[in-house]
Formats: C-alpha cells, structure tokens, sequence
C-alpha cells in the first residue's frame, strides 16, 4: 500500500517503512540500544533525504527509549542524580547541534557532513566493539576467566572540582565529566539522528566507572529526553520532521523492541557484543563506500523558499 | 467545463486584446478543470484545454495555426548543488541559485517549436525552455545566462527528472482548423498553487492571438494538514509527536509487560 509522506515529499510502501521499524526494533531491544544509527542510514539508503532521515528518526528513538526506560525506572536502576547532569549536558548538545545542522543545510554539506560522521563514528566503534569481543570470546575459549576491570587508577578528570556524590550508581566523580559526556551524546545525537546508547554506555562503563546495574536505564532515559527535545527543536528550526514517517517507525519499532529484547537474553554478552560491533562496523562501511564512489548525477537540486 | 472558467477565460482574452487589431483572430480558450484537488491517493491528473479561434470576416487567409502553450506553476527559488571530489570523496562544492523560476514549466505545442516560428521570435515571446527566462544568482547580480550553462541544463535536466518540466511538441491537437484542445499533465508531485496558463496562437509564423488562463492545486487531506502544521506551528508540531512518542513508549510497556 503506498503512501504520501508529507514532508519528505516521497510516496512509499507503509509496509516497506513498517518491516524497517519491526526490523530495527528487533535490535534495538536485542542489544539495548536506541536503534537510530541503523534506522537513519536505511531511510537514507530508500530515497528519504539525510536532513528528513535524522530529523524524524529522534521522534522513532524517543518511543522505543521510552518504554525500555519505564521498565528501568519501575526496577529502580536509574540515577536521577547522573541523569540530571547528563540531561543539563544533553539538552544543550541537542541545541548546539539542531543549530549547527540547520547552518551545515545552509551550506549544501548536511548530506557530507551526515555521511562522513557516520562513516567515522560507526567504523571506529564498530571495530573496536569486534576487537574487544573477539579478544573475551578466545579468553573465555582458552579457558581463562573475563577479568572484570575496575582498575583504582584515576584518571586525569578525576582531579576536577565540583565532586558530586551519585548514591545509587554508589560514584563519586566530578559533574564536569559528566556534563560533557551528556552535551556530546546530545551534540552527536542531534547532527545523525543517533541516541547515542552505543556511545554513552561505554563512556558511563570505562570513564565514570558507573556500575552495570544503572547504567542502561541511565543511559535509555537520557536518549528518551534528548530525543524528545531534539524532536522539537528540529520542527522548530527545521521543518523537516516527518510525522507520518515517525509515527508508522514507532509503531513497528516499540513492538520489535519486545521481540528482540527476548532474543537477546538467549545470547552472551560477548556474542552479543560482537555481532552489534560488526553492524556497527558494516553501516560505517557503507558509508565510506556512498561517499569515495562516483555519484551517479554530479547535480541535485534544493528548494531554497517556497513562494506560497 | 464550467461556465464561469469560459466567462473568465473570455474576460481575460478581452483584456488582452491587442488595440486595433481588428483584423487579428479572437481566443477563446476553456479548462475542463480549474481546480485540481490533492488527496493522499492522488497519482497525477489532466487538465483539458479547448481553445477556439474566432476569425472574422476582415481576418486575412492563413494557411493554418499553430497553437504553445505553456504552463507555468508557483514560482519558488531552488538551488543547484555539483559535487566534486576532494580528498577522495563527494562533496557538494559548488551551487546556483535559481531566483524565482516556476516549479512546474510545460511548453506543449502542435508540432516542433522550431517549425512554429523562427529563434528570433521564439526568444521574444519566451517560446520554450531555451528561452524561458531562468535568472540566477551568480554574485550579487541576478540574470539569466547562456543557455548551454551546465548549471541551467543540469536545472532542466533535473526539473525534467522530476516530472515537473516538458516540453512536448504533440500535446497539442488542432480537432478543426479553428479548434484545437491541449491536455496539461499534472503529476503526482505537482507544487500547489496557482498555475497560469498561457496560449499563443501562432499564424504562418507569427504571432496572431494570445491568451491567458489559470488553474489551482490544492492539496487537500490528512498529509497536507501534517505539511501546513509542520510548517506554520513548528514548535506544536514538534512537541505533540514528541507526546505522541513518549506515549506510543508507554503504551508499548504497559501492553507487553509480563509483571
């Protein structure tokens, strides 16, 4: 059944864009991530424009975020404290980013400058989620058990002011690390129409030392926010947030979500680990590759103003 | 075909009559439509245009007319982005800026524009897309350029591509030697707004009568109510999907929760 998308201007099959948000749900629940560096390149890759792709993905990430962090905050393995320093962080990255995307339109490079920080982002995770995974999977295989790091050594940033006591993540750290790891998540979300959860986990695990038992939640409640923020502040500025688009990948995505969530408890975490670090990995390639081959159509065309 | 476009059509022709001309032919052109509407389920549509061409007694012999008609949609600037490699990779290096040039331009005719009437003519009256004025930006000037610049023929290319320019030298019909009708295409994507339809008629190569008429798209439906909110009420838009998403999260957790 082919339907009109309003604002990207494209009619497209609903079941197409349905299947694609059942499909992405399905690893986002899986891995427990947002989903949307997987859901941003393949609107991309069916015709959607990359400024429409990222700005109705945050709407599509914000929805499957959204009921991972109430099951989380039910749990009680959220830190509001490290939340709301994350937040203060990630709400204005998403500002700072939604501004500089709607210069980058300006100047013809959204499309580059989407592509190339997808292309270096995803490949340099992605390999080395695969590095560090296949390196757990031989230690377990020789027989040598994982060693759980959580060395003492303090980092440089350790020695920052402004120490703040987080009781349940059980950390005391600075808020200015903090506060930057939330405007990046925010900044980078905002620019590629990511969540960042595959950025942020890491970050929260190997530089603030946040225990596993919050830092997903955490992490699912942050992206929820700034993807509802980044939401509006993309219809905002940029009029390019696609309602119907969103809404048809929220519905397949929360519901792939549930499916993929069960999956993934059946797999390890390395396993787990590594079969996300190769899609990371792939999506990353596919970009390197859009960008080095020659375009098919040197030319393309913009409507700068519409005289209505 | 209603009888207020033919009123209309006729009040246009009057007003466009040239002074003393009392030997040319008269116009009367009629659309089957004037208003096209846009639902979701819209794939394109016609418009049909009969066109008359009234002759009076002191009306010289011809030995047969030609009839252009060209169609010009809502005006809009738009912007032409050539990439370049640079470092290895594509980028959008340079770009122009077409200045307030139709979004949708159809030149039908009844045969080859060339053998209607001759360049010089042509290029008076705008007959064509190698005539059509397409003005740029090009520094702080605004003009139109040469008509092999690769930025003009990439622009009608791509126009062209998207359905939204023609040029097509049998669309129209001559029925009688006095009546002719024309079917303008409407596509899919045709920008909403109005379209003026403009009909000159041509007499053993020059010009002999013109005339001027006009239709509307408008889109109607749930996609152009997303559109026009997206568009007037950006923060509202934003903020009920935002809602929406939240609630769509929700709901999803309370219908799958197993506790």
């Amino acid at each position: 059944m082919q339907i009109y998308l309003p604002i990207a201007d494209l009619p497209v099959n609903i079941f197409l864009i349905l299947a694609m948000g059942l499909a992405v749900g399905f690893i986002s629940g899986m891995f427990g991530i947002g989903g949307g560096f997987l859901m941003t390149p393949l609107l991309i890759f069916i015709g959607v424009t990359p400024g429409v792709a990222v700005a109705s993905v945050a709407s599509h990430i914000a929805a499957s975020s959204c009921s991972g962090a109430i099951s989380y905050w039910r749990r009680k393995a959220i830190d509001p404290s490290l939340l709301l320093i994350l937040l203060a962080g990630g709400v204005i990255g998403t500002a700072v980013g939604v501004w500089l995307f709607t210069m980058l339109r300006a100047l013809d490079q959204l499309d580059f400058v989407i592509a190339l920080s997808y292309l270096t982002l995803l490949s340099l995770v992605g390999a080395l989620m695969v590095s560090e995974s296949i390196r757990s999977i031989a230690r377990t295989r020789v027989g040598k058990p994982m060693i759980l790091r959580r060395p003492g050594s303090h980092a440089w940033f350790h020695g920052l002011p402004l120490k703040f006591r987080f009781k349940r993540s059980m950390i005391y750290v600075s808020a200015i690390p903090v506060w930057v790891i939330g405007f990046i998540i925010g900044f980078v979300g905002a620019i590629m129409g990511i969540g960042g959860g595959f950025l942020l986990v890491p970050m929260l695990i190997y530089l603030l030392r946040v225990p596993t038992a919050t830092v997903v939640g955490t992490s699912m409640m942050l992206t929820m926010v700034t993807m509802a923020s980044a939401t509006v502040m993309h219809a905002v500025t940029n009029h390019l947030v696609d309602a119907v688009l969103a809404m048809i990948l929220m519905v397949g995505g929360v519901i792939g979500a549930q499916f993929g969530a069960r999956a993934g408890h059946r797999l390890s975490g390395e396993w787990l680990r590594l079969l996300l670090g190769i899609l990371v990995l792939a999506v990353g390639l596919r970009f390197a590759y859009q960008l080095v081959l020659s375009p098919g159509d040197l030319y393309s065309l913009r409507i700068e103003e519409t005289a209505r | 075909m209603s009888p207020r476009g033919i009123a209309a059509a006729l009040a246009a022709i009057l007003l466009a009559m040239p002074c003393g001309a009392a030997a040319a032919e008269r116009l009367v052109v009629s659309l089957s439509h004037h208003r096209v509407l846009v639902t979701s389920s819209f794939a394109g549509t016609e418009v049909v245009l009969f066109g008359s061409i009234e002759r009076d007694p002191a009306t010289p012999a011809r030995r047969g007319y030609d009839a252009v008609v060209t169609v010009t949609g809502p005006r809009d600037t738009e912007r032409v982005r050539r990439k370049e490699r640079m470092f290895g990779v594509w980028v959008n290096a340079q770009a122009r800026s077409f200045i307030d040039v139709p979004s949708y331009l159809y030149v039908l005719s009844d045969r080859p524009l060339e053998a209607i009437a001759d360049n010089e003519t042509r290029r008076r009256l705008q007959i064509g897309f190698d005539n059509f004025l397409l003005p740029q930006r090009i520094g702080t000037d605004i003009g139109d350029v040469v008509r092999d610049d690769p930025f003009r023929v990439a622009f009608l290319d791509l126009k062209q591509e998207h359905g939204l320019y023609r040029e097509a030298d049998n669309a129209v019909t001559l029925l009688t030697p006095t009546l002719f009708r024309a079917d303008i295409p409407l596509p899919s994507n045709a920008p909403f707004g109005t379209y003026e339809v403009d009909i000159k008629l041509f007499a053993d190569g020059a010009l002999a009568a013109r005339a001027t008429t006009a239709l509307e798209v408008i889109k109607v439906g749930f996609e152009q109510l997303v559109a026009d909110t997206a568009r007037d009420h950006g923060f509202w838009y934003g903020l009920a999907l935002a809602f929406l998403a939240l609630l769509t999260g929700w709901f999803a957790s309370v219908v799958f929760s197993r506790d």
